[in-house]
């Protein structure tokens, strides 16, 4: 039996033994000097383990007795989240080796907070979801904080940590009120709580807890307010990671929190997801207006597009949940495409992240500007780019589920978040030579995923690679059972 | 030929590939180069599009030359033409050529600009073929981002307040529109225009917070596609762009703008409104004649008192465009002829008008009209042409633009006569701007000392206009080549509007009883 158990889980240990393996051999070694051949091999080791996945059987397998659940739309989340967090770690690595700055406790941070997403997904008990998640977020607070020497970083380690475990706390007082009324931890079980579709107001209670934990930890309104100073605060590699991959673990288990154990209660959490998702597109859209600073500008785009990720959630349909992972993999898609662009912003060396930088960028590097053109339109939605299926799909599952006004809500929220995408775009076409741009160069690694990322934006239009029949297959091993 | 529509349009996308990754180099040659590839794709375009115009049989009204393939999300990649819409492919692939003619003797970033151009002669082919509801939206809003771009880069003193107007005010209408769209798919259960052609949505009345909506869904759906084709068209109160747009567009940009995207509102109004919300429309319609009639006499009015040549002649866009509107929901054979005639018409003339006063601005570079007067006398060909498209805006009989006037406002007559006299006011007001305008520019005497060495048209620039003045007038004196080819598709529109509101006509007595 365990054995077997074991088996489920082996990409899990793998990635665990092969960051205590890193962590060693980078000690016995040269500590830093090593750091960069050792994010090269853990970059290779995640995408390797994403392979696998991806490889490995289909069907739905559960091991610990139902506190692990291995199934179609856990390897999604995986693989996304895998190949996510190896291309940040390899911008990273470029980033922080110029400016002599790469610890090698990075990658191996990042493969621990890698191991704490999967756990996250696949997570099918109360527990193991709360193991999963502190283990991700302990190497996150550490991550944003990384560079000792900087007291930015360090002031947004300490803010994230705080307001971190206060949403833990939220997450864990939810938790255990649903332990109590609904008398185990187990998904499966608290499924069956839930009688004619309702839960009773204990349950109801630590239901709405445990969103609010979720809500913080996808960065979504009222739970947003660490987002942008922890996104400015951080060294922009780690602002990146945590735009991309644990977004996608944190939405995949917060729609398997929903759907595994309560989703029998649709109408119970349905009109409290909505209006999270709501408020945040709207509180995204309208605060990033004013930003200056061009990583707090993507953090409040992210809270906007976790919105709309959580739109798809609301819609409480297969075909929701299928609308949020096509969602997530778009968005990560172009979010790593924005941050390799973000990561080259220079100034005689400097790394700036200041918005009007781009000024006039077409007129030096037309293609690097195109490039972005792409991406930012495409964050926008416009059609034809591939941000626009995104949102299509959610609006799409939306009304299906008769959330007109939240759809329409939805729509207008996106043209006002288009206005920001678009001063981008003004500076880098019309802005003027009098500001000071940025003047280095892309490292080829740079270059290459931010080319990559738009031409998927570009010709992804054709039949968006094929992710919108997995996630749909993803979405049904999802709402099945 | 099974792929025609395809190959006609991404033909220009092709080229704009071939423009953007093998062309490098700001040079002289390489600026060459680039004009020549995008005036010959454009032409081969349009010479390909003749096969369409040949192979079409008009007495077919149902779509010609289909093609079907299954694309991502359950979507259908369909595309095809009826005697609706094949007019305005003509039309666009007709003026590209032109366009791109027309801007020769632009210097600043040539490749960027052709291949924006030829970007948009995609989009536009694509909006006018496209019978899948989400990809004809691809190609409706696609056209945003490089018509974004040809406005701020290379437009004048304001660009950047008009190219964020034109944008956000577009996307907004079309975002509701996006909704709308959706929630069709939803209803019907596809995104096939034909098939929802014939599909019969809601008209139940029912309330929206408070208020009694007559047409129920029909009329909902009818507002969040009116919210985006009214934008684009641009009627009254929401047209404030189009002028903003087109005075900072550069001269090519102002022509495509008026003579072709202004005619994708029209033509969505043929194409979703009347046949998939007969209902909607026909609740609505007495607001859309007052809309149109307003911005007939006010856009009038407006143009009165334009020191700018190009901003007047914005103005007279949305004058003309209301005649369209107005026409389209009359829902009569002479009201759609007439309107579709008024939109290709339209598209000659205020092409040609703005391209009249590029070549004066090329020269002087201003368009303020207090800077020219007395021009007949050094530019006697200009002042010919200037004076046959000037008639033609007036809508003088044996121009095109009579036609288009004449039938819509004979149309609009036996609908509702109040809105027939408001209307027909705007005919005076016209021929009192176009008049007025030509008069302070090409009459008097030449006594300003910068006009003294001004040159007359270039063969170039007289080739451009060529082909505009023979559609104008070939157009004006044998209208029949284009209502023989719309009639039938027409007929069969009106057809199938009449038997929906027949199936509906109880029932709208009992809701104007009830609830008003």
């Amino acid at each position: 039996m365990t054995s077997t158990d074991l088996a489920i889980i082996l990409p899990e240990i793998v990635l665990a033994l092969f960051a205590m393996l890193a962590l060693l051999g980078a000690v016995w070694t040269g500590k830093d000097e090593s750091a960069s051949t050792v994010s090269w091999i853990t970059a290779a080791v995640l995408v390797a383990v994403a392979i696998w996945i991806s490889l490995s059987g289909g069907g739905t397998r559960v091991a610990f007795g139902g506190m692990f659940v291995d199934d179609a739309f856990a390897r999604f989340a995986k693989v996304t989240l895998l190949l996510a967090a190896a291309i940040v770690l390899i911008l990273s690595e470029g980033f922080f080796s110029r400016r002599g700055a790469l610890h090698f406790e990075y990658p191996v941070l990042i493969v621990l907070a890698s191991v704490g997403m999967m756990v996250m997904v696949s997570a099918g008990d109360l527990i193991a979801l709360y193991m999963g998640l502190e283990l991700q977020s302990l190497s996150l607070y550490v991550l944003a904080a990384i560079r000792r020497d900087s007291v930015k970083s360090t002031e947004a380690g300490l803010k994230y940590f705080t307001l971190g475990a206060l949403s833990s706390g939220l997450l864990l007082y939810g938790a255990s009120l649903t332990y109590g009324y609904a008398g185990s931890t187990v998904f499966k079980d608290i499924f069956a709580a839930a009688t004619d579709g309702h839960v009773g107001i204990g349950l109801l209670l630590g239901l709405t807890f445990m969103i609010s934990g979720f809500a913080f930890k996808v960065s979504a309104v009222p739970f947003h307010m660490w987002t942008p100073d922890v996104y400015e605060g951080s060294p922009t590699p780690v602002t990146a990671f945590f735009a991309s991959a644990p977004k996608m673990a944190a939405m995949a288990m917060f729609a398997r929190a929903m759907h595994d154990a309560f989703g029998d209660a649709v109408a119970d959490w349905q009109q409290i997801v909505a209006l999270v998702a709501v408020l945040s597109i709207f509180l995204g859209a309208i605060a990033g207006i004013g930003q200056r600073d061009i990583k707090r500008l993507m953090a409040y785009s992210s809270i906007s597009h976790m919105g709309f990720a959580l739109l798809g959630l609301a819609a409480g349909t297969e075909r929701g949940v299928s609308a949020m992972l096509i969602y997530m993999a778009i968005y990560v898609t172009m979010n790593i495409g924005t941050f390799a662009f973000i990561l080259s912003m220079e100034r005689e060396g400097q790394h700036v992240t200041r918005i009007d930088g781009v000024s006039m960028l077409s007129r030096k590097e037309p293609l690097k500007a195109l490039a972005m053109l792409v991406l930012l339109f495409s964050l926008a939605g416009v059609p034809p780019l591939v941000g626009f299926f995104g949102k299509f799909a959610v609006l799409t599952a939306a009304l299906d589920a008769d959330l007109v006004w939240v759809a329409v809500l939805g729509a207008v929220g996106s043209v006002i978040s288009a206005f920001y995408y678009l001063r981008i775009v003004y500076y880098m076409y019309f802005g003027s030579d009098e500001v000071e741009q940025i003047d280095g160069s892309m490292s080829p690694v740079q270059w290459v995923v931010l080319m990559v990322s738009a031409a998927i934006m570009v010709v992804g239009v054709i039949n968006l690679f094929g992710i919108d029949g997995l996630a749909a297959s993803a979405a049904a091993s999802l709402v099945v059972n | 030929m099974q792929n025609l529509i395809s190959i006609i349009t991404f033909l220009p996308l092709i080229a704009a590939l071939i423009l953007a990754l093998f062309l490098k180099g700001e040079d002289e040659a390489a600026q060459r180069n680039a004009k020549w590839l995008a005036l010959i794709a454009t032409t081969a375009t349009l010479f390909i599009s003749l096969f369409l115009l040949f192979g079409f049989d008009p007495s077919n009204t149902g779509f010609q030359f289909v093609e079907d393939r299954d694309w991502l999300l359950g979507l259908k990649y369909k595309m095809g033409v009826d005697g609706i819409s094949i007019l305005f492919v003509m039309l666009t692939t007709f003026l590209m050529p032109i366009t791109i003619a027309s801007c020769w003797d632009v210097k600043v970033r040539v490749k960027e600009y052709m291949i924006a151009f030829l970007l948009l002669e995609t989009l536009m082919l694509g909006v006018f073929t496209a019978l899948d509801l989400v990809l004809f939206y691809l190609f409706f809003e696609g056209g945003l981002i490089p018509m974004f771009l040809i406005i701020g880069i290379w437009g004048g003193k304001d660009r950047i307040y008009a190219a964020f107007k034109f944008f956000l005010y577009t996307f907004l209408g079309s975002l509701l529109m996006l909704v709308a769209m959706i929630a069709m798919y939803v209803d019907a259960g596809t995104t096939d225009i034909p098939t929802l052609m014939q599909h019969t949505f809601a008209s139940e009345t029912f309330p929206v917070l408070g208020f009694q909506i007559v047409g129920g869904v029909q009329t909902l759906l009818f507002l969040a596609f009116f919210a985006s084709f009214a934008v684009k068209m641009p009627m009254w109160p929401v047209h404030t762009w189009l002028p903003d747009a087109h005075v900072q567009a550069p001269t090519a940009g102002s022509v495509v703008l008026a003579a072709i995207l202004l005619k994708m509102g029209g033509y969505g109004f043929l194409r979703f409104s009347l046949p998939m919300f007969p209902v909607g429309s026909e609740v609505m319609s007495t607001f859309v004649f007052w809309l149109s009639a307003i911005a007939i006499v006010y856009a009038s009015l407006v143009a009165l008192a334009q020191e700018d040549m190009k901003k007047l002649i914005a103005y007279s866009s949305v004058a003309h465009m209301g005649y369209v509107t107005m026409g389209i929901f009359t829902v009569n054979q002479q009201g759609l002829d007439g309107a579709i005639f008024q939109m290709l018409s339209h598209g000659f003339v205020s092409g040609a008008l703005f391209l009249i006063v590029g070549v004066v601005y090329d020269r002087m570079h201003t368009r303020d009209i207090a800077a020219y007067g007395g021009l007949t006398v050094r530019m006697p060909v200009y002042a010919l042409i200037f004076m046959l498209f000037t008639m033609a805006n007036v809508g003088l009989p044996g121009t095109s633009g009579f036609v288009g006037e004449f039938l819509t406002l004979m149309a609009i007559f036996q609908v509702n006569t109040w809105v027939a006299l408001v209307a027909t006011s705007g005919v005076i007001f016209s021929a009192a701007y176009a008049l007025w305008l030509y008069r302070r520019v090409m009459l008097g005497d030449l006594i300003k000392e910068s006009l003294k060495t001004i040159s007359d048209t270039t063969p170039r620039e007289r080739a451009i206009f060529a082909p505009l003045v023979v559609m104008t007038l070939l157009l004006g004196v044998y209208p029949s080549l284009v209502t023989d080819i719309i009639g039938p598709s027409v007929e069969a529109l009106i057809g199938q509007y009449d038997t929906a509101l027949n199936d509906y006509a109880p029932a709208t007595e009992l809701a104007m009883t009830g609830d008003h």
